[in-house]
């Protein structure tokens, strides 16, 4: 059963499967036992990074394409939302309607590169994408009567999901229920099968293809796939993952603006958690999601001990100031891609083999 | 880069798009502004985006770390122009350069030393891996922001023209600001050394040989390799002089400004032809002129004129306008 689930793609290492098991339990109960607003705010966020860099996952880990565009759909998403739900108000037609929207433009605009840019070098491709994505970026802060220009957009969510509405007389478990625990296991619940259909995606066949392609383009070529075709459908795939995405931030934040969801910042902690999560792993993604962003809402403050405790040296203290702690992130993912290249889980599942006789 | 044979149609792009555009602008004087800005722009761009060019058209590096060094050369020169106020605040020309010269002298000299270590430690060990390469001089370049901020601060600092570069001269009616002739100068100067090294010394030779064709040349007994990294260090200190006039251009410099210029600067290359130098001068031109030429008609759509340029040019020439061999 379990098996089939996650599409024939077991842990393959004792200590990855106690990380997931743990992980998928802790944001399972997250809401009962972690109490307080920040806590909930770190798990949504989790939740939904898991599926943004999953999906980030299967263009750069398994197809071996580097595309700088992917919070672009990411953005789409959430504007999609964001913007039906101010024009439409709030509620559940105004969301099906601008996921639905946004899902098209992905469609539409992650077709359109790929089939313009995707027959050329990888390196060519990253290219184009970074300026398509720094063009988008301007146009969604230009077309203020749509998107709210550098304000963004505040919106309201249908009354099941807003912080107001409590169904239940009672506290349950100590805490009492009320819209935003509703809509985090929305998200929870919506991210968990978007994960487990990426893993189907690549355990399918079409997903070994993909595979082959990254290893040795010219001989997938030679076998008689279709290389362009394949990478377009994976960069379509990955951008609509994407999409969805940015909708769930949309729900959850009720807010979205151009520096939440299209930041060149988002682009890079992408590309930091899936190398260091493990590329071409999928849960790389989901243990480098909950290390990155538990560390970048906890860390901070540990780094914030080291440097008073090092005031004594104003250089030392000034490099471990909480505000820097992205170059230590930096310095960790250069290493990374020398040392393991297929990041952490690449080496807890290598472990695992270099034990067996 | 043979001129002998020079395709000459590129080259007739630039002076065609300045003259398609004197009608729409009407006035002739503000025309001759927005060009002779246009040109600044362009000629600040080539500084930066030759570097870049010719390391990847030698080795095949696409280093997307490049924009820090443009930042680094804009931060040192803040700290020494700063440092040097008396001459700065000084209203007579020479004692300004004496200024702006050593500036941009320590900021070519620490870019390089900085490129120097970056090619050793970020890029020796990725050479023939495009993809690792690309995360690799990602991560590079958060990591030299990072340090930036560490050592400057992470805010905003003031970058401001000396006295005698402030202001502009009439020419009719047209009004030509100093410094920007002042750029156009110097990324001229910056041209004519390339183009001169490029094309009479050996060394030129030898790296346009590289470029063609890099195994034929190692096959000839030089070591490519070596080559290389002097290039790569030259074009970390050209990235370091072209941040300083950027810097200068806005008056303000940010430790995001590398990656903010890191886009303008491939779309220059990818217009250009990946690792062509020439290629890069007029893809350079063009974008500069174009963004002063759109943001003079038509404001709202400046911000894209660069991305529409490029995928004008790419219908046209799918490789860029000057394709380089072999690749």
């Amino acid at each position: 059963m379990l098996n089939r689930l996650l599409s024939g793609d077991l842990p393959r290492s004792r200590i990855l499967a106690v990380l997931l098991l743990v992980i998928f339990i802790g944001l399972a109960v997250a809401p009962f036992v972690f109490p307080g607003v920040k806590a909930l705010n770190v798990a949504a966020k989790v939740v939904i990074f898991v599926v943004l860099v999953a999906s980030f996952d299967l263009l750069l880990g398994y197809t071996g394409i580097v595309s700088f565009a992917h919070t672009m759909f990411f953005g789409i998403g959430a504007y999609g939302v964001a913007i039906a739900s101010s024009k439409l108000g709030a509620g559940w037609g105004a969301l099906a309607l601008g996921l639905g929207a946004a899902l098209l433009v992905s469609l539409v605009l992650s077709l359109a590169i790929g089939l313009f840019s995707l027959r050329v070098r990888a390196i060519f491709f990253a290219m184009i994408t970074l300026a398509v994505a720094a063009a988008f970026q301007t146009l969604a802060s230009q077309l203020s009567d749509w998107t709210g220009g550098e304000d963004g957009l505040t919106f309201k969510m249908p009354e099941w999901l807003s912080p107001s509405f409590e169904p239940f007389e009672n506290e349950i478990f100590g805490v009492l229920v009320d819209g935003k625990i509703i809509s985090y296991y929305l998200l929870f619940v919506l991210a968990l099968l978007l994960v487990l259909m990426l893993l189907r995606i690549v355990n399918s066949p079409f997903g070994r293809v993909l595979q082959a392609i990254r290893e040795n383009e010219f001989r997938a070529e030679a076998i008689g796939y279709r290389v362009v075709v394949y990478r377009t459908t994976s960069s379509v795939l990955s951008a609509l993952f994407a999409c969805v995405a940015g909708a769930m931030l949309a729900v959850w934040l009720r807010y979205n603006g151009p520096d939440t969801t299209l930041s060149f910042e988002i682009m890079m902690d992408c590309l930091l958690i899936v190398v260091i999560g493990g590329m071409g792993t999928i849960y790389g993604a989901v243990i480098g999601s909950v290390i990155f962003l538990v560390a970048q809402s906890y860390l901070q403050d540990l780094l914030r001990i080291g440097s008073e405790a090092a005031v004594g040296l104003p250089w030392l203290s000034a490099l471990l100031s909480p505000d820097r702690w992205l170059l230590w992130l930096g310095l960790l993912f250069v290493l990374s891609v020398y040392y393991f290249p297929t990041g952490l889980v690449g080496r807890l599942r290598a472990a695992v083999l270099s034990h067996k006789p | 880069m043979s001129f002998k044979d020079m395709d000459y149609k590129p080259l007739l792009l630039v002076p065609l798009l300045a003259l398609v555009t004197l009608p729409l602008v009407g006035s002739p004087s503000t025309w001759l502004t927005l060009t002779v800005a246009g040109l600044a722009m362009g000629m600040i761009i080539f500084i930066i985006a030759s570097g870049l060019t010719l390391v990847f058209g030698l080795m095949d590096v696409l280093n997307f770390g490049h924009g820090v060094f443009i930042a680094l050369g804009a931060f040192v020169a803040t700290s020494v122009l700063g440092a040097m106020g008396d001459w700065t605040g000084s209203d007579q020309l020479w004692r300004n350069l004496v200024a702006v010269f050593p500036a941009m002298l320590v900021a070519m000299l620490v870019a390089g030393a900085v490129g120097l270590a970056f090619e050793r430690f970020i890029v020796r060990p990725v050479y023939g891996q495009h993809l690792k390469q690309i995360l690799i001089t990602m991560g590079g370049m958060i990591i030299g922001e990072e340090l930036i901020k560490v050592i400057w601060g992470p805010q905003q600092i003031p970058l401001p023209l000396p006295e005698a570069m402030k202001g502009a001269w009439l020419l009719g009616d047209a009004a030509v600001e100093k410094y920007r002739v002042f750029a156009v100068l110097v990324g001229a100067l910056v041209f004519a050394v390339l183009f001169w090294t490029l094309t009479r010394t050996k060394l030129g030779l030898l790296i346009r040989a590289g470029v063609q064709d890099r195994e034929m040349v190692e096959a000839l007994g030089y070591r490519v390799r070596n080559l290389f990294i002097g290039v790569f260090v030259a074009g970390s200190a050209l990235a370091g002089l072209g941040g300083v006039m950027w810097g200068l251009y806005q008056q303000n410099v940010i430790p995001q400004m590398g990656a903010q210029v890191n886009v303008l600067i491939f779309i220059v290359i990818i217009i250009g032809g990946l690792g062509s130098t020439g290629g890069a001068l007029i893809g350079s031109l063009l974008v500069g002129l174009m963004a002063n030429y759109t943001g003079f008609l038509a404001p709202k759509v400046a911000l894209f004129s660069n991305i529409a340029l490029m995928v004008a040019i790419l219908l046209w020439r799918p490789q860029g306008v000057f394709p380089v061999a072999n690749r």
